[in-house]
């Protein structure tokens, strides 16, 4: 364990305390074919209150950097540290808003779903559990639909159930990924806006997950880039405030220069 | 968020409702049938060989109201419910291994390709050697006639439940047996309570089959010693209301209670198979 040099880091009042910390991180796991390195040699760090996203094409690792962080696959070099502690088995405190629609337990209700989520991951008492899950319920939109099952549901209705899930819980990490992206494009642009408004009243820490440049700067306060095969960090950018809007010259200015930086880089500029 | 409005659903008129569902055209079969057996019957003329439905009905309800029959339902029934329990019990303990571990994975796959083809009723020579004459021999083939078709649904169901589910399970920091219980078995359920279905069958066949082979000398034997004593006796119209007995108590469990239990769960949950 290498905790003394971090504790010094912090002593000395130069780096802000993390929430997470990713460490030259790789992962790799055994195909049929071979070896498949998914994520080589990637190194962040997200403070509290930070919604960091990270950004790339399909194939590189930014799915499986996010498993990792839930604690559902170990890396095969490095470290990821959460509040200085190895990150093990996964765990309520690093709720994950899944992309696939079958993330719910189709045997409980919109109300029961959010409730269990409560009553197991928070250890409270059904009646209490009961109330914070209609609230939450309540806050996604999904009043009218307390005690209808997963399945009588939409796509982006279950979306907002598994969202009201993770955020009932507060987690101190909330992980998305790409939890829109099998929505159509209305409805997503309608759940970034509305995510994003339930991010800023909670100021929860978030690590979002997407291959959208758009969804990426709407909803991030910093963005990492990643190149595929295998995935590494290309580049880092924050998002100041009034980029955040639809529209703004800021917005499209930085939209261009991740264009340019992420999927205009030689190898994959057919993607 | 902004809420979202609930549907509005219009009831379809009941006339159109009542001839879409399918009990009248049952109805009309089996009338049918019954007519066609009834008629049969009476132009064969030889109530040895097939005795007609009126004199089938009439040899039901005597041995009903005389309590021999229910007796005898009452007693395969017991000793089904209980192979049957005993049966599922075991399968729910060794896929629960399965799913835990990969020696328990491994070890239930090989045997239940050993086993679930072998038909239970072969084993009744074993089981009268180890139990002698009685219940116990018959649980011993009930308990096997159920144990693997319900291991290899279960395990099967395991097997097919979405990786993301798992994960949403686990991320509440579910583990081991309430794992299992709490996210793995409902969400396998239907091919749980398809498995079930199947291992009822079978029990319900394996018990009727051992009863007819020795209840010879069971003092007190089920369904298929009444059977087996009314040929004996030439008593044909018995041994139709015997098989109807086993019949209709097939159709009970499959029509209530099954239907019933797959209403309540699968069906609300959206995962009916069907």
């Amino acid at each position: 364990m290498n905790v003394a040099p971090r504790l010094t880091g912090l002593a000395s009042g130069s780096v802000p305390p993390a929430l997470l910390e990713l460490d030259h991180v790789s992962i790799s796991y055994p195909t049929p074919d071979g070896i498949l390195t998914a994520v080589e040699d990637v190194s962040f760090r997200i403070s509290a209150g930070e919604r960091l996203v990270l950004l790339g094409p399909s194939g590189c690792g930014k799915s499986t950097l996010l498993r990792a962080v839930g604690g559902f696959l170990s890396p095969s070099a490095g470290e990821l540290l959460m509040n200085g502690r190895r990150i093990g088995a996964p765990g309520p405190d690093r709720m994950t808003v899944f992309q696939e629609f079958d993330q719910l337990l189709p045997w409980r209700t919109v109300l029961g779903n959010v409730r269990y989520a409560l009553e197991r991951g928070k250890s409270m008492p059904r009646r209490d559990a009961d109330g914070v899950a209609r609230r939450w319920i309540e806050r996604v939109g999904l009043k009218n639909f307390v005690d209808a099952f997963p399945h009588t549901l939409s796509g982006g209705m279950k979306q907002r159930v598994a969202i009201a899930r993770a955020f009932a819980l507060e987690p101190a990490l909330l992980l998305m990924d790409e939890p829109f992206a099998a929505l159509d494009a209305l409805t997503r642009r309608q759940m970034q806006d509305e995510l994003l408004k339930l991010c800023e009243e909670t100021g929860n820490t978030a690590l979002f997950v997407t291959h959208g440049i758009d969804e990426a700067i709407r909803v991030g306060t910093r963005i990492l880039a990643l190149t595929p095969h295998p995935g590494r960090l290309a580049a880092t950018f924050d998002v100041p405030l009034d980029t955040r809007s639809r529209g703004s010259s800021g917005f499209a200015e930085l939209e261009r220069r991740i264009q340019e930086t992420v999927f205009s880089a030689p190898e994959i500029d057919h993607v | 968020m902004s809420d979202v409005a609930a549907p509005k659903l219009v009831r379809a008129p009941a006339l159109r409702r009542a001839l879409e569902g399918t009990p009248w055209r049952r109805f009309m079969i089996l009338a049918g049938f019954a007519l066609a057996w009834e008629l049969y019957a009476r132009w064969l003329d030889n109530a040895l060989l097939l005795p007609t439905l009126g004199a089938t009905l009439a040899a039901l309800w005597s041995a009903i109201l005389s309590g021999e029959l229910p007796n005898r339902a009452l007693t395969s029934l017991r000793v089904l419910i209980t192979g049957y329990a005993l049966g599922v019990a075991v399968a729910a303990v060794l896929t629960t291994v399965a799913a835990l571990s990969r020696w328990g994975n491994e070890a239930l796959g090989l045997l239940t390709s050993m086993f679930n083809p072998l038909p239970a009723i072969a084993l009744l020579p074993i089981a009268l050697l180890w139990f002698g004459v009685g219940t116990p021999s018959l649980i011993f083939v009930i308990v096997h006639s159920v144990l693997w078709p319900v291991a290899l649904a279960c395990y099967g169901g395991f097997l097919a439940v979405p990786p993301t589910l798992r994960m949403a399970g686990r991320n509440l920091g579910l583990s081991g047996g309430r794992f299992v219980a709490e996210i793995l078995v409902p969400a396998a359920f239907p091919q749980i309570l398809s498995g079930l279905r199947i291992g009822w069958a079978f029990a319900w066949r394996t018990l009727i089959a051992a009863e007819l082979v020795f209840g010879v000398s069971a003092r007190s034997g089920g369904i298929g010693w009444f059977i087996y004593t009314s040929r004996a006796q030439l008593e044909t119209a018995s041994v139709f209301a015997g098989l109807l007995t086993v019949i209709l108590i097939g159709l009970l469990v499959e029509g209530v209670i099954f239907r019933t239990l797959t209403r309540i769960t699968v069906q609300r949950w959206g995962q009916a198979q069907t």
